[in-house]
Formats: structure tokens, sequence, C-alpha cells
């Protein structure tokens, strides 16, 4: 049952992810983008790790993709240029393609990771203690750098998006 | 609980980044290029929660913590500076900004 879930979400995060690199227009790409989230948020859920989840679809789909939007009216493309296929591009692109998909066959085919089957090992990411826990106590310091990092990134918007008259400027 | 193993978790995640990588090469579009890096870092995120999940530990699911947090500041940082181009140069297709070019 939760299996079929699985291959359900799978496809339609692919399925939407395709339509988010290739439809013509920006708002459609920023909504297939936004479904492609949630399809792995659920996969998140299924692979037990309902933290993640939650923030993935409140922080991305919540702030990054209406952030997307936001821009895309902002700046007010009516249409958005297609593929290209010409010059070096084209070359890097079909050497990429090629290692890309030899690389997603040979996972396919001959991986050969063992795992254990998922009822015998611990869902860690389940709880909410274990993650304040090692928030806290572990990875305080990078904690403390990310929160430094938010800020930085705030006033680097701000000093980016202002329009600074010639006084300021001097 | 799912049955699912471990290498249909890499092959789906290692389809979206292909997916993504895709749109970084061929759109000549910046936002769209911009789409395509997030479902990149997105698909990185979910190898990590996988692996996290089959070995039974916590710190993969950490880290996708502070991805989230990076990408966060790092979209706004990333559109503040398309809006800036688009201002000085009233276009974002990556083919028209050529000003460095010869």
């Amino acid at each position: 049952m939760l299996d079929s879930l699985f291959y359900f979400l799978a496809c339609f995060s692919v399925i939407f992810a395709v339509g988010a690199v290739t439809s013509r227009n920006a708002v459609n790409a920023a909504m297939c983008f936004l479904l492609c989230l949630v399809g792995v948020s659920g996969i998140f859920a299924l692979l037990e790790a309902y933290l993640l989840a939650v923030l993935l679809v409140l922080v991305y789909a919540g702030a990054v993709v209406a952030l997307f939007l936001f821009i895309i009216m902002l700046l007010d493309m009516k249409r958005v240029s297609s593929w290209h296929f010409k010059g070096v591009s084209g070359l890097a692109t079909v050497i990429g393609a090629g290692l890309l998909i030899s690389g997603v066959v040979g996972i396919a085919t001959r991986g050969k990771l063992e795992s254990l089957p998922l009822a015998d090992v611990p869902a860690s990411g389940a709880s909410l203690k274990a993650y304040g826990e090692a928030l806290f106590t572990t990875y305080l310091l990078p904690l403390q750098v990310v929160g430094f990092l938010l800020l930085i990134a705030m006033l680097g918007v701000i000093v980016l998006s202002k329009k600074f008259t010639a006084e300021e400027v001097q | 609980m799912i049955t699912v193993g471990l290498n249909t978790c890499i092959l789906l995640s290692v389809v979206l980044f292909a997916i993504g990588f895709f749109g970084v090469l061929l759109r000549k579009n910046t936002l769209v290029i911009y789409i395509s890096l997030e479902l990149m870092l997105v698909a990185a995120m979910l190898l990590l929660v996988a692996f996290s999940r089959y070995n039974g530990t916590l710190d993969g699911n950490i880290f996708v913590f502070f991805i989230l947090t990076v990408a966060a500041a790092e979209v706004a940082v990333g559109l503040a500076i398309i809006v800036a181009l688009f201002r000085q140069r009233v276009t974002i297709e990556v083919d028209q900004l050529n000003a460095l070019k010869n």
C-alpha cells in the first residue's frame, strides 16, 4: 500500500520536474516546481522525516516559490525562450547526457548497496526531540553560523535592491 | 512502513538531478535556470534523507535542515541579483548578457 504511494509520488515528482524544466511559460515552470516539491515532501514523509517534510513545504513551497512568482510578475515576462542546441553548450549537453544516463542506468541495474529492510532500522528522524538535541549539542556552531548567514543574506538583499542616489554613493 | 529499497530512492534522486542538470544546460532564461538549480538541490536533499533513513542515523537529516536554510538565503540573494540585472539590462536571457565577451 505505502509502496504504491511511494511509486506514485516518485512518478508525480519526476513528471512535474520535467514540466518545470521544459515549460515555455515561467509561471507554469514555477507551479510545476511547486508540485514537484509536494511530491518530494511526501517521499520525505514516507521516509519518516516528518519535520523535514513540513519544512520543505513551508520553506520551499511557501517562501521560495512565492518569491519566484513575485519576481516573475515583477519582471513581467510574456514569453520565455525555449530550448537551444548549438555550439559548445550543445556538445556539453550531449556529453553530460551520456554520462548522466550511463550513471543512472548503472545505479538502476548494478546497484549493490545492501540495505536492511526499514522495519529493522530505527527511524531516528521521526522524533522532534532528537533534532533538538542534535542541533543544540553536536551542531551548535553550524546552527549559529547559519543564523548569522541569514542575517547577512537579508542585509545583502537590501543593499542589492536599494536604489542609491548620487550623494549616497559618495 | 515502506519496503522500497535504497536503490530506488537513489534512482529517483539521480533522475531528478539529471532533469535539473538538463534544465541548467539547455535553458536560456535565468529564472528557469534558477528553478532547475533548486531542483538539483532538492534531489541532493532527497538522497541525504534516504541514506540517513536507511542507515538509522540522524546526521543526514540535520544536513538537510542546514541545506534548507542556506537555500532560502541563496534564493533571496540570487533573485535580488536577477532583479538588479533586469534593471540594468532589461533582459535576463543569458544569450544577451554578453557584456564581458571580447
